[in-house]
């Protein structure tokens, strides 16, 4: 026992409170998704459901939210704006970063004005925009405006700038198109920075509320978080049960991507920062 | 005679191909800056337009107004309300997290087999819907079903109606921001500290810096500097921001105790449609993000560097 020093033990503690408090509404979500009404009104503070009632809740959040509608927007959504965000910032981080580009310089200003505009404060315009041509409530509304990513340029700029100017000499000495080194060696080169980029955007739009909020008012195109809030709003009262089960099963794929690829996670946040 | 026009030749051609790089660079970068005037500067541009008209969705014509929205703002009790909630929500979560952050982060770095799943733990937020979690917390903060009260009354204090009363919502959603926003921090602080080298810390031992308090201020804290400028810009920023919660638990209410500067803008502009109203809003919104970038800078400038 005395072998154990105190400050330790101390940290110990302190860490597991804190975890503690930071499982403390996961471990909620997953009993009270467990219970019957009865039991959540009773005993709230019992973890451990009375009547098993897991497969009743999870079957009236199945029957009430069209969950697998929900999960494909969620991922044709944050797919597509990825895929558009990745194609249109490389080759243009790439001319910043390694061609005679006169034009870098103002391009730099631009990017850096672009990183302080948070899509809060372009949505009035766009909203009005997206109402005259009648595309409100599609995939278009949802995606387009996220397809410039200016944070992506500035990542892959950072990226390419650290890169060996010889790779891309021998590239040019073999005959290569710039298009074509931007695809056979930059992009291949740039994985680990794609992957990062990919953890960010993936959390930032699977997250988004407010942009789907204003363009969707249709549940075919709704998004998890808008489907979620809508099914809440439907259902007013205090069903808990049924709630937490779709909250947990919406919750559950980018925490399961989450524990599975940890370490990508955590880099790729780290590398990029920044949130929103 | 025939060496110069060689040179003049080799000139020439440079610069042909400089100008064809300068081509391809503008063809590879086309469709950012397209992309970019249409979904980022012409859209920041209308707003500033819209900010000063009458605009409303759904009527066809508007007209100048100059200031006249500006001017209604300054004595509109919701915004004035708005702006003061979202400054305490703000003044509460950032540096609450901050701190949080960097203690859980210290924490975790001398920890020995258990830190890769500590630093799981308090991840976990960042990576879950925050909307859902947010359905969460209400059932916690429920006034009497809910697990926090009933825990309360077990050591006889009688709860609050966390989320339903005007002097405790605004706290109530803060504890939200600061259960989802430590971990992040978290992260970032993680970050920083691994880059701090270890030599310095037995430097400091040498120096006679014995305990660790000794050497937090003499090495980790002026090594974190860049790390914390950056977490604490991101972390004022992202609580100025705050909407998700609001929008799901509150609705601005009870009685405007909520209203956030988002919330507002969200109501006035898509809901109540009052376009030119809501854009006066917005650029006060986008002026705030800009003064919190250039103190970002003055402070980047003046105080965090080492070399």
């Amino acid at each position: 026992m005395t072998s154990i020093p105190a400050g330790r033990i101390i940290r110990f503690a302190l860490l597991s409170f804190g975890a503690l408090m930071i499982l403390a509404p996961y471990i909620f979500m997953i009993s009270t998704a467990g219970k019957t009404q009865s039991d959540i009104f009773t005993s709230s503070l019992a973890l451990i459901p009375q009547h098993f009632y897991f497969a009743e809740n999870f079957a009236k959040a199945f029957a009430k939210v069209p969950m697998a509608t929900l999960l494909w927007n969620g991922v044709i959504v944050c797919g597509l704006i990825f895929f558009f965000q990745v194609v249109v910032a490389i080759p243009c981080a790439y001319a910043m970063a390694n061609l005679k580009f006169r034009a870098a310089r103002l391009m730099m200003v631009l990017v850096m004005l672009g990183l302080l505009v948070p899509i809060h404060a372009t949505a009035l315009p766009l909203y009005v925009a997206f109402d005259r041509m009648s595309l409100l409530n599609s995939y278009t509304s949802l995606v387009a405006p996220f397809t410039i990513s200016v944070f992506a340029i500035f990542m892959f700029l950072q990226f390419f700038r650290a890169m060996p100017d010889d790779l891309l000499h021998a590239a040019r000495l073999d005959g290569m198109s710039e298009l074509g080194i931007v695809a056979r060696v930059i992009v291949p080169n740039a994985w680990p920075a794609v992957t990062a980029f990919a953890i960010f955007s993936v959390v930032a739009h699977w997250n988004d509320l407010y942009w789907p909020l204003i363009v969707v008012s249709k549940q075919a195109y709704a998004t998890p978080p808008l489907g979620l809030m809508y099914f809440r709003a439907a259902e007013a009262g205090d069903d808990y049960g049924a709630l937490m089960a779709a909250t947990l099963i919406i919750t559950l794929p980018l925490v399961a991507a989450f524990l599975l690829a940890q370490k990508r996670f955590v880099e790729g946040i780290t590398m990029t920062g920044l949130k929103g | 005679m025939s060496s110069v026009a060689l040179a003049g030749n080799v000139a020439s051609a440079a610069a042909r191909r400089a100008r064809s790089e300068d081509r391809t660079a503008w063809l590879l970068a086309a469709p950012a800056i397209v992309l970019l005037l249409l979904f980022v500067l012409l859209p920041v541009a209308a707003v500033i337009f819209l900010g000063f008209t009458d605009f409303e969705l759904g009527y066809g014509k508007f007209r100048f107004v100059g200031f006249e929205n500006y001017a209604h703002l300054l004595n509109d009790r919701t915004f004035r309300r708005s702006l003061w909630n979202t400054s305490v929500y703000t003044a509460v979560v950032a540096p609450v997290s901050i701190v949080l952050g960097l203690g859980v982060a210290l924490l975790i770095e001398g920890e020995g087999r258990a830190r890769g799943f500590f630093r799981t733990v308090y991840f976990l937020p960042v990576a879950s819907l925050i909307v859902a979690m947010a359905t969460v917390w209400q059932y916690i903060f429920h006034p009497t079903i809910g697990p926090l009260n009933a825990l309360l009354s077990l050591v006889g204090v009688p709860g609050p109606n966390w989320l339903g009363a005007s002097n405790t919502v605004l706290y109530s959603l803060s504890i939200i921001g600061i259960w989802q926003s430590v971990g992040f921090n978290m992260v970032l602080f993680l970050a920083g500290l691994t880059a701090i080298p270890r030599e310095l810390y037995a430097a400091a031992h040498v120096d006679g810096a014995k305990s660790a308090l000794d050497r937090f201020f003499l090495v980790t804290w002026p090594m974190l500097g860049p790390t914390t400028l950056f977490v604490v810009t991101i972390s004022i920023t992202n609580a100025v921001k705050v909407f998700e919660t609001v929008k799901m638990l509150t609705d601005g209410g009870p009685n405007k105790a909520s209203e956030v500067l988002l919330f507002t803008i969200y109501q006035e502009g898509f809901v109540y449609l009052r376009v030119g109203y809501a854009s006066a809003m917005t650029v006060v919104f986008l002026a705030i993000l800009v003064v919190l970038m250039l103190l970002q800078y003055r402070v980047l400038d003046r105080r965090v560097h080492y070399t």
